[in-house]
């Protein structure tokens, strides 16, 4: 298919993209380089050192990365299994992760205030059968929780996709030459399905790093996460230099995070038709 | 026993995926306004719900966001895979990568650069403003969607369609297109969801006086959600399950049209 | 004769500085089955392309029936193509695949109908019409392809490797079919394929081809039996391809034998390459050969022994339909008439030409 005509159909979303993705990351520089009167700055970026901004990030740096592992030893099971039923159709599995969002997200969080709070429906079915009560409503915990929820179903679709097309009679060549379930686990199945769960990672831990409505909702807002600062100079205090400025800082982390999965991303656009 | 240790796995993951659901529809049903205590069962919420003037405007705010945002983003999407397919290796890979941007990049980023591109041209913050964000992150999923259908085009089909004499345009029309339409309407379909879900984005973008349901929501959590929320969202939330089972339960009537339609 | 309905004149062609054709001269003749025979890479299916209006040549002129349709896109011309895969519409079924090129023609219901018909007679797959191309055999596929290129009663129908796909038994069956195809058609032919049995079985003419060059043009016959140049020995059967001596007119020596052969014009003591066909080869009692050897190897091949004879430190290659165990010693006999002399490659690039598949 190469003609002329087709190569004009990109026109407007090349425009769109230059004038809604390119410009839009301009002005976040633009904003976070500057200060009130236009004048150059670093200092936006630099106040990420302060101590209310600097614990902020690494609040939110530590609880992601925790929801992240934690999504990634759910997510590997999950995949697994559900990659192996005979079933397995491939539509129904995406339909069930997504079918979720069609509640509200909001809503859908919010919900675990009442199965998590301290005489919420967990702990009253734990009381019956006499379990210690959980008291992680208001705490990071339950942040953490809340992102696990919530992003769960980025960490095992990836890694369920990479899964179903691993050529089953590669697991038997490796049993054939000798292999035992764990070795050919750990020797083909496991680097196979690096690039799902390299996928998975970055579209599990930049939103969870980035977040605040969660911690605004499971938090109870006493915990800040960088992602509340940034929304809170955005919103409240309107100072969109310090806001950008601080944007800045996040993005650095999503750029390293994009560069990695961009490495591992051979199935993605490498490969010429 | 592997089998059953697997079979519990799957149904705990699937509970804690869908205790929410279940939470949210008991409390649509709940007479006390509390999320947390029972007040006995009702149905006012739903009795009410219609005649609930601001949130009928937030759902239709959404739902016209939705479907305006779906279709233009799945117009300027499929064209420009289309397109991006007949490319050069190196700028494919550059527009695949641009693509990637709202996808890869946090809603946070993406919302706050599109509010400072409407703060620095004047733009006044409003519906326009919420659609345009909404068109922009949702041209990727479409772009995305429809490109795996491309690459599995067989090129010998166009050229066939060409070298039976048809038109370039026309050969597309008849051959290309219906075979990446199942792309298309994923993608759409795709587009249309994430824009009923949003809310970062959009509580970025958004004026005041303009509310979807989410942001409308998101106001209320401090002073306690209206109940009404919970029983639209049940609504919305069964009416999609409903409509799933029919079309898996009806794989084929799509289909079986498509092929005898001239 | 009848006249030369498609002539390419200095086809030249590359992709990304790889030169594909290099100022190719052909013409074809009305009516005719030609093959363009070569291993893959050697320009034939660019060449099947530059005439479906596929790809355009960058240099050179293709003209149709006396009229120059270089710059003429895909659709306007008269020529029909049968793809490597088919390439049936999957959506639609075999009625609507065989109309698609009748109704963008705007031919009439009745007559897309009889169309049909006629066409699925003629392929043997009457009764197919309302039936997806995914519930059809790879053959009964090919039929359908040919079919819906056949409708458009084109003067030539150009087929890329139509019968790569299928499996030896139907690739043969498909073989027959197509000569009496176009026996009945009365349209020319342009085959592309890398298989050297299909070819010599099908064509009126074979075009051989290497590395962007027609190495030869002529019957199967004279393909077979008088190739040009080693590598047309080499890529068409089996042969033995020896390094020989012309020392005058019907006089060869090879591997220090002298050879009656029926050749002249080559000059005195000229280096030249000599093709034995393995077939052409007669072992006989040492003492009644020209030259002795001894058997080597032996392989049953059915219809013949393929052995293999260690002479004058060369491998000949033998077919023959009398045994000879190895260790045996035999004598080698040639009939001056199986001894085709070739010259020895001029250049470099000449010399490069060698079977790559």
């Amino acid at each position: 298919m190469k003609n002329k005509f087709f190569k004009w159909l990109s026109l407007p979303y090349i425009i769109w993209s230059v004038g809604f993705i390119i410009i839009p990351l301009i002005m976040v520089f633009y904003f976070g380089l500057t200060n009130k009167n236009g004048s150059f700055t670093f200092s936006n970026i630099t106040s990420i050192a302060l101590p209310v901004h600097f614990k902020s990030l690494l609040i939110a740096l530590l609880l992601s990365l925790i929801s992240t592992i934690i999504c990634l030893l759910l997510s590997y099971p999950l995949a697994m299994i559900l990659s192996n039923m005979k079933s397995g159709n491939n539509k129904l599995m995406i339909l069930v992760f997504v079918l979720p969002m069609w509640m509200n997200f909001l809503l859908r969080t919010l919900a675990w205030q009442t199965l998590l709070e301290n005489e919420g429906v967990i702990n009253t079915i734990f009381r019956f059968v006499h379990l210690p009560a959980l008291k992680i409503i208001n705490t990071p915990y339950a942040i953490v929780f809340g992102m696990i929820y919530n992003f769960l179903p980025f960490m095992v679709l990836p890694i369920y996709n990479v899964l179903c097309k691993i050529d089953k009679n590669l697991l038997n060549a490796a049993r054939d030459l000798g292999a035992n379930e764990v070795q050919t686990f750990l020797k083909v199945t496991l680097p196979l399905s690096v690039p799902g769960i390299i996928s998975g990672i970055t579209m599990v831990f930049i939103p969870a790093l980035t977040t605040f409505v969660i911690s605004d909702l499971l938090g109870g807002s006493k915990i800040l996460l960088i992602g509340n600062v940034i929304e809170q100079e955005f919103t409240l205090n309107s100072n969109w230099h310090l806001g950008s400025g601080l944007s800045i800082v996040l993005m650095l982390f999503i750029v390293i995070s994009m560069i990695i999965s961009v490495i591992f991303d051979k199935d993605g656009e490498g490969s010429a038709l | 026993m592997a089998n059953v240790l697997k079979k519990i796995y799957t149904a705990l993951i699937f509970i804690f995926l869908y205790a929410p659901m279940v939470v949210l529809i008991v409390l649509s049903f709940n007479a006390s306004k509390s999320r947390s205590k029972w007040g006995g069962f009702t149905f006012k919420w739903y009795a009410n719900l219609f005649s609930d003037s601001s949130i009928m405007e937030a759902l239709g705010t959404t739902l016209l966001l939705a479907l305006l945002s779906a279709f233009i983003s799945t117009f300027i999407g499929t064209i420009a895979a289309i397109s991006i397919m007949s490319f050069k290796k190196g700028m494919r890979t550059l527009m695949i990568g641009i693509t990637n941007i709202p996808m890869l990049n946090a809603e946070i980023v993406t919302g706050i650069s599109l509010m400072l591109l409407f703060i620095f041209f004047n733009v006044k913050f409003g519906f326009t403003t919420i659609l345009l964000a909404h068109i922009t992150f949702n041209i990727p999923y479409v772009i995305l969607s429809v490109l795996p259908r491309i690459k599995q085009l067989n090129p010998s089909a166009y050229e066939a369609a060409m070298d039976l004499g048809a038109s370039p345009f026309k050969a597309f029309m008849k051959v290309v297109f219906p075979d990446i339409l199942p792309g298309v309407f994923s993608g759409m379909l795709m587009a249309f969801t994430m824009s009923i879900d949003d809310f970062i984005i959009t509580h970025f973008t958004k004026g005041a006086g303009v509310d979807t349901l989410s942001t409308k929501i998101y106001s209320q959590v401090r002073k306690g959600i209206d109940p009404k929320m919970y029983a639209l969202s049940s609504i919305i939330f069964i009416t999609v399950l409903i409509l799933l089972i029919l079309v898996n339960l009806l794989p084929n009537a799509g289909k079986s049209s498509s092929h005898t339609k001239k | 004769m009848s006249n030369k309905l498609i002539n390419l004149e200095n086809i030249s062609k590359s992709y990304d500085n790889h030169l594909v054709l290099d100022e190719m001269n052909l013409y074809i003749r009305e009516n005719e089955f030609v093959t363009l025979l070569g291993p893959s890479g050697c320009g034939k299916t660019t060449t099947l392309r530059i005439l479906g209006g596929f790809e355009s040549p960058d240099t050179g002129r293709v003209i149709f029936d006396g009229k120059d349709i270089t710059k003429m896109p895909a659709y306007k011309r008269q020529l029909n193509t049968v793809f490597q895969k088919y390439a049936l519409f999957t959506h639609m079924n075999i009625a609507e695949n065989i109309a698609f090129g009748l109704k963008i023609k705007n031919k009439s219901k009745s007559y897309i109908n009889d169309k049909i018909k006629y066409a699925l007679k003629l392929v043997n797959l009457e009764g197919y019409e309302n039936r997806m191309p995914d519930s059809l055999s790879g053959g009964q596929q090919q039929r359908i392809a040919i079919a819906r290129a056949i409708v458009n009663e084109p003067k030539v129908l150009l087929l890329d490797e139509p019968l790569g796909a299928l499996d030896l038994k139907l690739r043969q069956d498909m073989q027959y079919e197509l000569i009496r195809l176009k026996n009945e058609l009365g349209i020319t032919f342009i085959y592309v394929t890398h298989d050297q049995e299909e070819a010599l079985t099908m064509s009126d003419t074979i075009v051989v081809m290497n590395q962007g060059y027609i190495q030869q043009i002529g019957t199967p016959e004279m393909i077979y039996n008088e190739p040009e140049n080693a590598f047309v020995a080499d890529f068409i059967g089996d042969s033995n391809i020896i390094d020989s001596i012309m020392i005058r007119d019907e006089l060869v020596e090879i591997l220090g034998t002298k050879f009656a052969c029926v050749d002249k014009g080559f000059g005195e003591n000229v280096h030249v390459d000599v093709v034995i066909r393995p077939e052409d080869i007669e072992l006989v009692a040492p003492e009644d050969g020209t030259i002795q050897g001894e058997v080597t190897h032996i392989i049953f091949k059915g219809v013949h022994y393929e052995m293999e004879v260690m002479a004058n430190g060369f491998e000949w290659l033998v077919h023959s339909t009398k045994m000879f165990p190895v260790g045996e010693k035999v004598g080698i006999k040639v009939d001056p008439f199986n001894i085709q002399i070739m010259n020895k490659p001029e250049s470099e690039d000449e010399e490069a030409v060698q079977i790559e598949e």
